[in-house]
């Protein structure tokens, strides 16, 4: 397949993703930007360009091929109808929040409610560069850590969202962002956001991913840096409601200064094609607490790959992390789970647990806990357990009148409620355990 | 109520059930005793449907109503409970979450509407009692972390909440101590009525002190080789088994 790309210079056929990017850059390089985001810009592109898409050879891409999703072209910046958007699909029964849409990654809808939320500030990413905090914040997180899709990302990022919190706002409810992926082109965007909660500021972020009836396919490549100032708290959910015409690479970089929480609740459902997470938080301050929860129900050929990094910095640092997966049918899961313990990070107490239970003769689990320790008075830990449905349970609830079904449901709710009976906002519990009800029935 | 004919059933291929006939009428107490490998309990598995249980022939009617062909939520949908000789603990599911459902598989198959939320716990607070049974243990996770007597305790809980036809005890009274057997026998005792009926698979005569059986029956080999009043499980107790091997060849 291929697809035309248009330059100042030339129209060269693309075969492939590469291709078109390169072309893309050298039209962005062009373009009137400030000084700042032009150097981060070529220094991120000169780091793409060298190191490339990652490969089955790179030991973090081991399990998750993503050749097929590059090895083709897109449309890069896709005309969009946002004209009666239906939102429905990220509808959560009981929740009361602010909205923010954003369309293929090219297009921020902010609702008016968030106008009442004194201080806050919501912004396309694009409108920011004369924020003080992105000014010292952005691309400052994620690129550090090498990911050549990061890189990427910074170079050609189209859009996104800014939001930062002040000093001592507690955001009265919840901020809804609705990722929808429409249109009958096939496309590939490039989201960046930068999330701010500056001290003592709380919030709670739901982030919902929804395809609209017959879209084409589509490829994002997201990244997401968060920093916690001084005593902020951010519950941040991500909800994989994507259908299979999707495929999401999401890199999400948390900075955590002293005393600040951060608790991710990153859930995965039947639907998506193919999904790769970075989640990584850097506990650079002392009395830091890093919560990270995952609920992974897949199905058919689905692959969801969660990749997390905890990075104890500082003494007296918190971090628990628990990972459910469930694959049925065909699915794939992978999760690698890295705890560093650098040297300065005495007394940290770290715990780390992943369990799978697998439905379905073909699902398959791959899965790595990494604890590096370098500091000698930690208490960590860290395990993984595999396991399929347990046979005495089943028969034991059916004996009492519940049918087959049911019961299934209610093992997989009680598999996942280690996980669940974490979740801080209640409609969003009530509403996860709906669609893993469902996720089984299917 | 209950009429088992000719039953024989296998596990992995070994003939374990070879031929065992049994029949419970409306408001009986049923005792089967007899050795260890006898079958007790595989007829208990096999009655409440458990896959790894293969009934190669027989018959077995629950009022009329074939339950071999049944799935075992429909058996126990018709009326049959099995108390389970180990319980299983599942945490993450709440026992009355549990209990809930299953009154309300158990009521959506008999064509009713779910119990009212308001009705169905005061039938929690009344049954809980029969077994002193705590609410902080019926709030708890199913059976996880609870001791042999209050697993067994559980047991009798649902048996009073969802209220069968036919109760089937599969030595209910293993690893209970003397306090605790006396509760789970006063529950069955207060559960018993002319409409329902019990048959209580044990190894030992104790329990029979306290839920007196109608009829005592002795399984060997795979079939009921022997049934008396309740103080025929005395001279087993005194004599034990072995006499029974003589009492097989005889009726064989």
């Amino acid at each position: 397949m291929s697809g035309l790309i248009t330059n100042n210079m030339s129209t060269i056929v693309a075969s492939s993703l590469f291709q078109q990017l390169t072309s893309a850059y050298q039209e962005v390089e062009t373009t009137n930007e400030s000084s700042l985001l032009k150097s981060l810009r070529q220094g991120a592109y000169a780091h793409f360009e060298q190191a490339g898409f990652p490969t089955v050879k790179h030991e973090d891409w081991k399990y998750t091929n993503i050749h097929h999703l590059v090895n083709k072209t897109y449309v890069l910046n896709a005309e969009v109808d946002i004209a009666n958007l239906d939102l429905s699909k990220a509808d959560i029964p009981g929740l009361d929040a602010h909205r923010i849409v954003l369309v293929n990654g090219q297009y921020v809808l902010a609702f008016s409610s968030l106008d009442d939320e004194v201080g806050v500030v919501v912004k396309s990413i694009q409108e920011a560069v004369e924020e003080i905090h992105f000014q010292k914040h952005f691309a400052q997180h994620a690129d550090k850590t090498g990911s050549a899709m990061v890189a990427l990302n910074t170079a050609l990022y189209t859009s996104g969202i800014y939001l930062s919190v002040p000093k001592n706002k507690v955001v009265s409810k919840p901020i809804q962002i609705v990722h929808i992926a429409t249109g009958d082109q096939e496309f590939f965007a490039q989201t960046r956001n930068l999330y701010i909660l500056e001290a003592n500021a709380e919030a709670e972020i739901i982030e919902s991913f929804i395809t609209l009836d017959n879209t084409a396919s589509n490829l994002h490549n997201k990244v997401t840096e968060i920093v916690l100032d001084e005593n902020a708290k951010l519950q941040h959910y991500y909800l994989q409601l994507a259908s299979d015409t999707g495929s999401y690479i999401n890199h999400t970089e948390v900075y955590q200064t002293k005393h600040s929480l951060y608790n991710n609740y990153n859930c995965n459902f039947p639907g998506v094609a193919f999904v790769r997470n970075d989640i990584n938080v850097r506990l650079d301050a002392e009395n830091v607490e890093s919560h990270l929860y995952g609920v992974n129900l897949l199905a058919d050929k689905q692959l969801v790959d969660n990749h997390t990094i905890v990075d104890h910095m500082k003494p007296h640092c918190e971090s628990y992390e628990w990972y459910k997966n469930i694959p049925q049918d065909e699915a794939t899961a992978v999760f690698n789970g890295k705890i560093f313990v650098r040297e300065d990070a005495q007394k940290t107490n770290a715990f780390q647990q992943n369990n799978n239970m697998l439905i379905g003769d073909k699902s398959a689990v791959y899965t790595k806990p990494q604890l590096e320790i370098f500091a000698d008075d930690v208490k960590c830990s860290h395990g993984c357990t595999m396991g399929q449905f347990d046979e005495d349970a089943l028969f034991y609830l059916r004996a009492r009148g519940i049918g087959e079904e049911s019961a299934r449901v209610l093992l997989v709710h009680a598999f996942a409620f280690d996980v669940t009976s974490r979740f801080s906002n209640d409609a969003v519990r009530a509403y996860v355990e709906d669609l893993v009800a469902k996720g089984l029935e299917e | 109520m209950l009429k088992i004919s000719n039953l024989h059933a296998s596990v992995e291929g070994k003939q374990i059930l070879k031929g065992l006939n049994l029949e419970v009428k409306a408001g009986e107490i049923h005792a089967i005793m007899g050795p260890n490998g006898a079958g007790k309990s595989t007829l208990g598995n096999v009655l409440a449907g458990r896959d790894s249980y293969e009934v190669t022939e027989g018959e077995v009617l629950l009022d009329g109503v074939d339950l071999l062909d049944m799935s075992p939520e429909d058996r126990a949908r018709e009326g049959l409970f099995l108390a389970f000789q180990y319980p299983v603990e599942i945490p993450g599911v709440s026992n009355i979450n549990f209990l809930k459902t299953a009154v309300n598989d158990i009521r959506e198959y008999k064509g009713l509407p779910p119990i009212e939320a308001k009705e169905f716990l005061q039938l929690v607070k009344e049954k809980q009692k029969l077994v002193e049974f705590s609410a902080n243990l019926a709030n708890r996770s199913l059976n996880e972390g609870f001791s042999g007597g209050e697993k067994k305790r559980n047991e009798i809980f649902q048996l009073a909440m969802l209220n069968p036809k036919l109760a089937i005890l599969d030595e209910t009274d293993s690893g209970l101590d003397i306090d605790a057997l006396r509760i789970v026998a006063n529950g069955v005792n207060q559960l018993r009525s002319q409409d329902n009926a019990f048959v209580v698979i044990t190894h030992y005569q104790r329990l029979l002190d306290y839920i007196i059986p109608d009829f005592v029956h002795v399984l060997y080999d795979g079939r009921i080789v022997k049934t008396g009043p309740k103080e025929l499980a005395l001279e087993l107790e005194e004599k034990g088994y072995d006499w029974l091997k003589e009492v097989d060849t005889l009726n064989a």
